[in-house]
């Protein structure tokens, strides 16, 4: 098949931060699915325990497992891939990585219940962060027996923009670790996905004031860190005002003819109301001023130079559908 | 129509003006308008008389800047502007004259800094803070801020300065967080597991832990291997420094876990009308209640206001239609450019509002539903409502107008 261009293409590791709110973890979803079409694979990971995939794709919670959990946006020339879901803890993750590099098989269950990983990943929280964005390498980096990468993109619903920076400067973070041996080694392997051009961070934000300047914060951190890189700004729950822009502004300013909505309420067959009229002006009054106010805040993103995708607001709740729209939104937006 | 179950309505204002309210907590989940709830309930407090502090973790700037400060530090400022509210006649409760109100955001590393200042002589204190595992532990152990803020919580109340402090708790992955976290940190600074870990320090001898079991050498070699031996070196040095804070660690989070339980605290749990929001408010009622700590009620941040709730979404999109296709020649109205007549400026300007007020419709039903779902789990728990705000909150006016929110029985 001819690869589509997009705005990421040779990117496998996407980064979804975004502040609390402005639904990081629903757009984490709809990129992945948009990512799975033309039949590729993509494995969304959750960090935060708190089955966020779950219940967006209105499953049981998942394990410490990797689920199929649907199948990617379907296009005209191909079915969708699949999608799979993996729940990451930092226990699970460090029991994990003693298996491997220790073959302490038994010993991370008994850790586990004398508390020991609570203990080694409190004393060293850049431990927890490690094993968690290592978690991610791994996956990236995981190949078929053909020498195929298992996926063809990995989707990370990461933590909030507040402390995206810190969460992937993985090198510094665990400097004080282990200088030497194998925890080191592995952080260096994530370290070099991380900041790869294989790696970017996009963010989630809504056009109010405090999750815009959360975004233009973390994008100025992250840069500050050096490698790594801010992938696009996805401003999430649009709702525009099918008005021209210099109406949407007098109505702003308080100056929306009413008689001339009274006007159009009457062609559009409901029987004149001066309250039905007034209540309808004071709705778009509202939303008016939602608008300018939200086109302030656009301006104020434009200085952080990163593409931007809009997705709409859904009306009665996201579910497997809206999910989807949101999906097709970014692909067509050229996000995926 | 089907009729649905009322909440009772939670009446702010009485608990505002109740001299007996000395702390109200404001929890929830993030990013459900958490600070401005509190700056809010913060600010009318002190105009119907009241002197209040509001304890923030947020560090947003602009809701500084609402209360007319540059930014907000670890030290009470006062917010210029505070006026008294009109005397409500029906009432016969509202102030003669305002209160005061103060604003401070935690700065959680010098909270613990300060704490260990005075409970550690200068030369053991300088040696803790410069400890690197110290360092990390104050500002960036998950659960050292939820700690800070409930002491900071702590501080302001035995500074008995204030009659009301308003908290706004950290904006933690659940609401829960909030209780467990101090607890935590307290467990984990005097815990067992570290201890053992550091006895080696005090008692000089690998013979003590293997006398406690087995076991406990593999653990000890399996953290030398994950952390390195310098990291655990601090942690050895830490601990030993700190000796004699362990004791006061847990006595002063046993003693603000007790000033939460006190008569005089309220539990105001925020949410937004979402049901992920609503599923967290949920959990925290339930934990509250559990622990016996007081809940005054939901606070529902975000309403979608509906003034004309009597035109159906059915019927609204209904008309929108009928626009869509009555443009001139059977144009569809929605290609604006092309009609410059009044009738056609109309039509647009009808059918974006038809199609806007459908769209609020919705939403306010989804709202509601979600509402619905909170109330028939809890019953009982009383309900106030915060309209949605077309803006964001820019200065005192702002939060005034979200306070009037309080003034207003939603179950008129």
């Amino acid at each position: 098949m001819a690869a589509r261009d997009t705005d990421w293409d040779g990117v496998r590791l996407h980064v979804v931060t975004g502040k609390g709110g402005t639904g990081k973890t629903t757009v984490a979803g709809a990129l992945a699915l948009a990512l799975a079409a033309d039949g590729r694979n993509v494995l969304l990971m959750e960090v935060e325990g708190r089955q966020g995939i779950a219940q967006l794709f209105d499953v049981p919670p998942l394990p410490y497992a990797e689920r199929r959990i649907g199948v990617g946006l379907g296009t005209q020339a191909h079915e969708g891939g699949d999608v799979f879901a993996l729940v990451a803890d930092p226990e699970s993750a460090l029991t994990e990585y003693l298996e491997m590099f220790y073959n302490l098989r038994h010993a991370g269950s008994a850790l586990a219940r004398l508390g020991v990983m609570d203990f080694a990943t409190t004393i060293a929280p850049g431990l927890r962060d490690v094993l968690l964005t290592g978690k991610a390498a791994e996956a990236v980096r995981r190949k078929a027996p053909g020498g195929r990468p298992v996926y063809d993109a990995v989707v990370m619903d990461a933590p909030p923009t507040g402390r995206i920076a810190r969460f992937l400067n993985v090198s510094s973070e665990v400097s004080d670790l282990a200088r030497v041996g194998p925890i080191r080694g592995h952080a260096d392997t994530v370290q070099r996905v991380i900041s790869s051009p294989q790696t970017v961070v996009h963010f989630v934000t809504v056009l109010e004031e405090m999750p815009v300047q959360e975004t233009i914060d973390g994008i100025a951190e992250l840069h500050t860190l050096g490698g790594l890189r801010a992938g696009g700004i996805i401003v999430n729950m649009t709702r525009p005002l099918a008005l021209p822009s210099d109406q949407v502004q007098a109505a702003a300013a308080g100056n929306l003819d009413e008689g001339l909505l009274a006007l159009g309420l009457k062609s559009a067959g409901l029987n004149h109301s001066p309250d039905l009229t007034a209540a309808l002006a004071a709705e778009v009054r509202d939303q008016a001023r939602t608008v300018a106010a939200q086109s302030l805040q656009e301006d104020r993103l434009d200085a952080a130079g990163l593409p931007r995708y809009r997705l709409p607001w859904i009306s009665g709740g996201i579910g497997l559908a809206g999910l989807y729209r949101l999906a097709a939104a970014l692909r067509e937006q050229k996000a995926a | 129509m089907m009729t649905t179950r009322r909440p009772p309505h939670l009446d702010v204002d009485r608990l505002i003006d109740d001299r007996r309210t000395r702390i109200i907590v404001c929890c929830g989940a993030g990013g459900v308008g958490k600070t401005t709830a509190a700056a809010a309930i913060g600010l009318r407090a002190a105009e119907r008389g009241r002197h209040v502090v509001v304890l923030t973790v947020d560090p947003a700037r602009r809701l500084a800047q609402s209360m007319g400060l540059t930014s907000l530090d670890n030290t009470p400022r006062l917010v210029p502007g505070v006026r008294p509210a009109p005397r409500d006649a029906t009432e016969g409760n509202g102030a003669d004259s305002a209160g005061s109100l103060h604003a401070m955001m935690l700065d959680m590393k010098r909270t613990f800094d300060e704490i260990v200042e005075q409970h550690a002589d200068p030369d053991r204190a300088a040696q803790i803070l410069a400890n690197p595992f110290y360092q990390s532990l104050s500002s960036s152990f998950a659960g050292t801020q939820e700690y800070m803020a409930m002491e900071k919580l702590g501080q302001l109340r035995r500074a008995d300065e204030w009659d009301l402090i308003v908290v706004d708790t950290p904006p933690s992955r659940s609401a829960l967080d909030f209780l467990d976290a101090p607890q935590r940190l307290s467990r984990f600074l005097d815990g067992r597991l570290l201890r053992l870990l550091t006895a080696p320090a005090k008692v000089g001898g690998r013979a003590y832990l293997r006398v406690l079991n087995a076991g406990f050498g593999v653990v000890t070699g399996v953290l030398t291997k994950i952390l390195g031996t310098q990291v655990l070196r601090d942690v050895q040095t830490f601990v030993t420094a700190l000796d004699t804070m362990f004791g006061g660690f847990r006595e002063r989070a046993e003693y603000t876990y007790q000033l939460l339980r006190a008569p005089g605290t309220a539990f105001l749990v925020v949410a937004a009308p979402e049901n992920d929001a609503l599923r967290e408010a949920s959990y925290f009622v339930e934990r509250l209640d559990t622990e016996r700590m007081p809940l005054a009620g939901l606070i529902l941040n975000r309403v979608q206001l509906l003034p004309a709730a009597r035109l159906s979404a059915a019927r609204s999109l209904a008309a929108a239609e009928v626009l869509q296709s009555a443009g001139p020649n059977g144009a569809p109205a929605s290609e604006a450019g092309s009609d410059d007549t009044p009738e056609g400026a109309a039509r647009v300007l009808a059918l974006a509002a038809l199609r806007l007020h459908a769209d609020r419709m919705e939403l306010a039903a989804v709202q509601q539903r979600a509402a619905e779902h909170f109330t028939a789990a809890h019953p009982l728990v009383p309900v106030a409502e915060i309209p949605a705000q077309p803006e964001d909150v820019h200065d005192l006016d702002g939060l005034r107008l979200i306070g009037e929110a309080f003034a207003v029985s939603t179950d008129s």
